[in-house]
């Protein structure tokens, strides 16, 4: 067992271990920042898997869109609904966490037998290594232009999507005639529409 | 340079930890009250998928790396997702004053 090896196993046993020990402080502390946090450090852990994998390319993607955005966003998520509000207890919860452990854990124990038991091809061709980003833009530019642009469309109805939920000033009136919009459907600010307590 | 890809890590390393991390995901998703964290548990359950895929691209797949192009779809998918999301976890903040998910009854009979 050579030094670059024995280098990889450290690398990978520590990256694994956070991943998992993130994920189950993901769900299960009862601090959502902390939690937010752990997700942070486990999307990290996660770039540093493909980085294992000589994938700098989705590592560097993952970092960016992940850490740089959706964790951010996610943040952000929590700082506007930030409200202590303490969780009135439903009949059967215990007993729905532990049924859905036991489905959880079996699935788990499929999964890995599955990957286990499976006869994979090993060794598979050989790795391009370094060339991988070249080859993915070769990938993206031929035979999978059209999910490329496709994903481009996705992103901007996503953003439009999103600013239409999620904004909250409404015309009063309609901008071209100058009568007053129907606003039947438009939430206004401060007048919760359902807060009915069942 | 080809690097020596099946290394001494097994493909079913990752595989197994891609396993823990989807099923964390999934009783995340089920047991959560806060819907915060219902769109974390998603976020985990996509990372899972992203670790298979990009373990098979590297050692079944080691030449045309399919596996590297599909998971950038799937960062891509994620991120519009994560948006999306969270500005209706936004919306219904608003309108029910609560991130409860066990009042967003609603539509439950």
């Amino acid at each position: 067992m050579t030094l670059a090896s024995t280098t990889q196993l450290i690398c990978f046993a520590v990256l694994s271990l956070t991943v998992v020990v993130g994920a189950f402080g993901v769900v299960l502390l009862p601090n959502i920042v902390y939690s937010a946090f752990l997700l942070g450090g486990v999307f990290l852990s996660v770039a540093g898997l493909y980085l294992l994998l000589n994938a700098s390319f989705v590592a560097a993607a993952q970092v960016l869109v992940y850490v740089g955005a959706v964790n951010v966003l996610i943040l952000f998520a929590i700082m506007l609904v930030n409200k202590r509000e303490d969780l009135s207890d439903s009949s059967g919860l215990a007993l729905r966490r532990v049924l859905s452990a036991g489905v959880c854990g079996g699935l788990f124990v499929l999964l890995t037998r599955v990957a286990v038991t499976t006869p994979w091809a090993l060794p598979g061709p050989a790795s391009i290594g370094e060339e991988a980003t070249a080859r993915i833009g070769e990938h993206l530019f031929s035979d999978y232009l059209l999910p490329f642009e496709l994903a481009s469309v996705l992103l901007l109805m996503a953003m439009i999507g999103a600013i239409v939920l999620a904004r909250r000033d409404v015309f009063a009136s309609d901008v071209i005639t100058g009568e007053p919009a129907d606003q039947g459907l438009i939430e206004k600010a401060r007048t919760p529409l359902l807060t009915s307590k069942p | 340079m080809s690097l020596s890809l099946p290394t001494e890590i097994p493909l079913q390393a990752f595989l197994v930890v891609a396993a823990v991390l989807f099923c964390a995901g999934v009783w995340g998703l089920i047991n959560s009250r806060n819907a915060v964290r219902v769109l974390m548990s998603i976020e985990l359950m996509l990372n899972a998928v992203n670790i298979n895929l990009m373990a098979f691209s590297s050692y079944l797949d080691g030449q045309l790396i399919r596996g590297q192009v599909f998971a950038i779809f799937v960062i891509t998918v994620a991120a519009a997702e994560a948006a999306v999301g969270l500005a209706i976890l936004l919306s219904l903040y608003r309108n029910r004053e609560t991130v409860d998910m066990e009042r967003f009854n609603l539509l439950r009979w």
